[in-house]
């Protein structure tokens, strides 16, 4: 089978069955490039909008579900900065918020303990990890790292595969890789594989997050192609964007990412994590978001091991909706310690 | 349930809409209502209760509408109506607008109100049912605004009374009075005895629009205050929504009154998926067609057809999808799923999946129900055949019934076995598939890669037992218009009785009927002489009997698809073909007619004739459809489709003329014609057999029967494998046609003993075009 040599021989668990209640998931293994199964995928972008458009509709979150789900939202977020000004104070900072991402006095008002909520991870380049890595020392947040030259992934193979080493090295906990474009959108998908499984070769016990970069893959159809190849090449997550292209996460490509999502448990038995990131800035966007994941893979995802919101502004707007369902009163930014 | 339980569990929590505005505004009347005529509510009466299902609790009650109220409302429309119509279109537009923005302006009330008597979740009151009749509105103040310069020769039909069913009640109701008012009819309606609070709240609004008093009337009560209104003398047009049996008994009711009709009856329309379909979106369209409003949706696609190599994937999947829709309280904005109507209908779909479930396998969705209220699970039958009840029957509520297909063509074959025909959805990423099977379906209505999608601009309607008459686009203004023409009585003519001196000459010639493509003797074995007036023997025909009908229209069915599918191009070079075969003889047919006329209209006619055939071979490639333009990335293609096989009965006053008349149109747009020739003389038609015998017209495409069009008219009429009947006989048969017509309900043109001047522009054109096509609306939303 070509690509066999270079397929995962990795076995960190079997994937327990269906329904039996796991704290710590097997990790995908990744499996043979199945090129049946990857062009099998369809995906037709008028039902799939028009989903996604009723949706929000059909679920509605109010008061005390809304800020429940709205906490949860916060402990889902890969709390992110990746500018060119990014210097270790400012990413020092960003960490600190990541460690309370809510008032004090707020969680207390909603019955949680302090401490008890902290965004899902910080995500930073590479030369930031190791100053994240320190500034989250003790807390349990792992320290993700775009990678492989992000976010073109034009530069050469081996230095981005070289790249994931030495962020590993610096104790990157998540790796986030982008795919090369390229071989979607010239149906290159052996060579996407191929290049996947090397990715996820060099993360060793760090977790791979595969950004596909779907608002430069053409379509829909291609979204859900190149998902299921990253899965198959053992990818822990699949995420939408880096941040940087034009178009970046929206509600009908999560749908096609959370499908395949779904197909590959089906085929595999392992459960495959989803990031949306980049354009998600609102609490209700976040809800939305959430009940899309919930309806389509389950509550089991709604949980930082399988999902995580790639962003850097949607804390603020669920810290000013949160204390307004605390007070009733609407409340202001300036309130919320910046990050 | 604290934030730290919910932040836990992630659990949806109740989002209830309040129904507090809408008590209120039932509190302000009473909680007792009466009717809306002439602008003004009657004394309100507790004639019967209206209930929420969702908790059984009496809502309001409401007047039983009397003959005496009947006939005042009925009146009052009468009277409105002339004035009525007689407004510039720019006024009546400028009172629809004025609905259309006080339903917006009043939408929360209504979608609150309609959930509350219907049960169906706030949801799709809010978001499809009140949107939907208010764009309905909308449009029509825009058909109002172009009517004059656009429809310039077509005139209102007067009065209509409109019956509506439960299902949806403001929307049902928009889609009858914005298209009647628009175009110049009043009306008296009757909602639902279920729920008829929407249309007592629309009354209002009435009021605040300014409209003129009388123009909208609307009574309540049950099945008999609807008979009132089928029955009324006072009444022009009956327009009905409802269930097939209900709509068989109107058309027989209103057979022979004059009345124009139009039903919109019940589907079971196919749901077909193949397998490069995008199987997800395919299952959730699902839900939308056959989980929308519980499934009480005439055009619900309750019979899915999956191709058999995906369909144990695909099933497995659509059951884990069952398993995550919610069902409860209508008013939670988080449900799915709300309560069937009223406990009766409840019963009846326990009873349907009791009777027929065992013919397959019941998945009922793994869904927990309320209490109490009328609530049915999400409900999937596997494993059935066309031949099992449940493919057959309508259910009416949330049950889906599957089978499985090889190919294509079986896909069209198991889709169209049935005797609706409202609807159709058909899934694949193939866009050559997907477009050749859309129109090979007996549907009104077809999704690509959709379900349920409506919209003002494009026509609503099925075809088959699913009824006649569009509702929406342009299609749908001829529910309520005519063309503008003067009609005479019709004058019956008999045929010349035989003479006391017989003149007889020549070789004797039996002049025999024409049945797939060969000249046919007649089944009964008894023939009539044609005599001209001053005696002379002109030959003898054969007299049709029901046998000959049955061996014409079995001919014409098997010709009709193939005809159908023959390029308009080709269509019309074979109706020049025949216009030039008829024009060298045409000396021969002219005296053919005056000798048996024994008028000199011969050779008028005979040129008049040939006229005719150029115009309908004009229009073989000219009768172009629409493309809608509804609010999707992509169109409504309003394709003019065949309606099949018509049977005819030619007009016996113009023996050449009417037979072409009748015949050119049907065949022009791919139908297939049986044609009962001109009773008193019929020579013209059976010599112009010989004419479509040389002219390449394929065997069957047109059939010529001879004989009393009162032998034949019944048979034709209650024949179910014809799809229209027409009657232009000088013996008014209307009566006879509409009736027989309800055994399938095909569509009837009859002249309800009027006559029209075959020799005039009223003789041809876009209203017979109309008659001999079906709008058929494929939806094709598009983009990658």
């Amino acid at each position: 089978m070509p690509g066999r040599s270079k397929s995962p021989e990795r076995s960190e668990g079997k994937a327990a069955g269906p329904g039996l209640p796991q704290i710590h998931l097997p990790r995908n293994t990744g499996r043979p490039l199945d090129m049946d199964w990857v062009l099998a995928a369809e995906a037709n972008t008028s039902a799939i909008e028009r989903r996604v458009k009723a949706l929000p509709r059909r679920r509605s979150l109010k008061k005390a579900h809304q800020a429940a789900w709205l906490l949860r939202a916060v402990t889902l977020i890969d709390l992110t900065t990746l500018s060119g000004d990014d210097t270790p104070g400012r990413v020092r900072r960003l960490c600190a918020k990541a460690r309370q991402p809510v008032r004090a006095d707020l969680l207390e008002a909603l019955g949680m303990k302090p401490g008890e909520i902290t965004t899902g991870a910080v995500c930073v380049y590479h030369e930031m990890v190791e100053t994240a890595v320190r500034a989250l020392e003790g807390t349990g947040i792992p320290v993700a790292a775009v990678s492989t030259g992000f976010p073109a992934g034009l530069s050469p193979l081996h230095l981005r595969v070289a790249e994931i080493g030495e962020s590993v090295k610096a104790g990157a906990r998540e790796i986030d890789i982008v795919i090369s474009r390229r071989h979607v959108l010239t149906g290159s998908w052996q060579a996407l594989y191929d290049e996947l499984c090397e990715f996820r070769e060099a993360c060793g016990e760090a977790h791979m997050k595969a950004i596909l970069a779907t608002g430069e893959l053409g379509n829909l159809r291609n979204v859900a192609r190149a998902s299921r190849v990253a899965m198959l090449a053992g990818a822990d997550f699949i995420k939408t964007s880096t941040g940087k292209e034009s178009v970046n996460a929206t509600l009908p490509v999560s749908l096609v990412m959370l499908r395949a999502i779904r197909d590959y448990e089906a085929l595999t038995g392992f459960k495959v994590g989803y990031k949306p990131a980049g354009g998600i800035s609102k609490a209700k966007d976040a809800l939305n978001y959430l009940v899309l994941v919930k309806e389509e893979l389950g509550t089991r995802w709604l949980a930082p091991e399988l999902f995580r919101f790639g962003a850097s502004s949607l804390l603020g707007d669920i810290e000013r909706q949160l204390e307004h369902h605390v007070t009733g009163a609407y409340s202001a930014s300036w309130r919320h310690a910046i990050g | 349930m604290t934030v730290k339980d919910i932040f836990e569990s992630m659990d949806y929590g109740p989002a209830p809409e309040s129904p507090a505005e809408a008590l209120k505004w039932i509190q302000n009347h009473g909680g007792e209502f009466g009717h809306f005529i002439n602008g003004e509510f009657t004394r309100p009466r507790a004639d019967f209760a209206t209930m929420n299902p969702a908790t059984g609790e009496v809502l309001a009650h409401v007047a039983q509408a009397t003959g005496d109220e009947v006939d005042t409302a009925v009146a009052a429309a009468r009277k409105a109506q002339g004035p009525w119509a007689k407004l510039p279109g720019h006024q009546r537009a400028k009172y629809l607008y004025a609905l259309a923005r006080l339903i917006q302006k009043h939408a929360r009330l209504f979608a609150v109100l309609e959930t509350l008597d219907n049960g169906k979740p706030i949801r799709e009151s809010r978001d499809i049912d009140i949107p939907l009749a208010a764009r309905h509105f909308y449009y029509h103040a825009g058909i109002a605004q172009l009517m004059e310069a656009e429809l310039p020769d077509a005139e209102p039909l007067g009065v209509a009374g409109q019956i509506i069913p439960w299902n949806f009640p403001l929307l049902m109701f928009a889609w009858k009075i914005a298209p009647a008012i628009a175009t110049g009819n009043t009306v008296v309606l009757k909602p639902a005895e279920y729920t008829p609070l929407t249309a007592l709240l629309f009354a209002e609004i009435c009021r605040e629009a300014g409209l003129p008093k009388g123009v909208v009337n609307i009574v309540t009560g049950d099945g008999a205050v609807g008979e009132m209104i089928v029955a009324h003398e006072g009444i022009d047009k009956i327009a009905f929504t409802g269930s097939t049996e209900v709509g068989r008994r109107i058309r027989e009711a209103t057979a022979g009154s004059g009345k124009a009709l139009t039903l919109e009856l019940g589907g079971k329309s196919p749901y077909i998926v193949f397998e490069d379909a995008d199987i997800d979106s395919a299952i959730e369209g699902l839900v939308e067609a056959i989980w929308f409003n519980q499934g009480q949706v005439c055009c619900a696609g309750s019979r899915l057809l999956v191709q058999e190599g995906i369909a144990e994937d695909f099933l497995a999947r659509l059951k884990a999808r069952m398993n995550k829709l919610r069902i409860g309280d209508p008013l939670d904005k988080s449900i799915d799923i709300g309560a069937l109507v009223d406990p009766v209908q409840l019963d009846r779909v326990r009873r349907m999946v009791a009777e027929g479930g065992g013919e397959g396998e019941v998945f009922h969705a793994d869904c927990p129900l309320p209490d109490r209220g009328c609530y049915y699970p999400p409900t999937l039958v596997t494993d059935l055949a066309p031949a099992s009840m449940l493919m057959q029957e309508e259910i009416f509520g949330p049950v889906l019934c599957a089978t499985t297909f090889r190919t294509k063509a079986e896909a069209i074959e198991i889709a169209n076995n049935t005797r609706y025909g409202l609807a159709a959805s058909v899934w694949s990423e193939n866009l050559n598939r997907a477009l050749d099977v859309a129109p090979a379906l007996a549907a009104g209505v077809v999704w690509v890669n959709a379900s349920n999608l409506f919209d003002a601009a494009a026509g609503f309607g099925g075809v088959r037992e699913s009824g006649f008459g569009r509702e929406g686009g342009w299609e749908g203004l001829w529910a309520y218009m005519r063309p503008r023409m003067k009609l005479t009585p019709l004058k019956p003519i008999p045929p010349v009785p035989a003479p006391k001196d017989a003149k007889v000459e020549g070789i004797d010639r039996t002049a025999k009927m024409f049945i797939g493509g060969k000249q046919a003797r007649p089944d009964s074995g008894y023939s009539r002489a044609v005599w001209s007036p001053d005696g002379k023997l002109l030959g003898h025909v054969g007299l049709g009997n029901r046998k000959d009908v049955r061996n014409a229209v079995e001919a014409a069915r098997k010709a009709q698809g193939p005809w159908a599918a023959t390029p308009g191009a080709l269509k019309a070079q074979i109706l020049y073909y025949i216009g030039e075969n008829l024009a060298s003889r045409a000396d021969e047919f002219a005296a053919r007619i005056d000798a048996m006329t024994g008028r000199r209209s011969g050779t008028k006619e005979v040129e008049a004739a040939i006229s005719r055939l150029f115009t309908y071979a004009a229009w073989a490639d000219k009768y172009d459809g629409l493309a809608h333009n509804v609010p999707i990335r992509g169109k409504a293609l309003a394709m003019n489709q065949p309606v099949g096989v018509i049977a005819a009965l030619a007009p016996d006053e113009s023996p050449l003329l009417g037979l072409i008349s009748v015949m050119a149109p049907a065949i022009a747009m791919g139908n297939a014609a049986v044609i009962a020739a001109s009773e008193p003389y019929p020579l013209a038609a059976t010599d112009f057999s010989e004419v479509l015998e040389t002219s390449d017209v394929p065997a069957g495409v047109v059939n010529i029967l001879t004989g009393q069009h009162t032998d034949m008219a019944e048979t034709m009429a209650r024949h179910m494998d014809v799809d229209a009947c027409w009657s232009f006989s000088s013996t008014d048969l209307s009566a006879l046609i509409e009736h027989g017509s309800a055994t399938n309900l095909k569509r009837t043109w009859a002249n309800n003993a009027r006559s029209r001047d075959w020799l005039s522009p009223a003789g041809e054109g876009r209203e017979f075009l109309r008659q001999a096509t079906e709008v058929q609306n494929i939806w094709i939303p598009w983009g990658e």
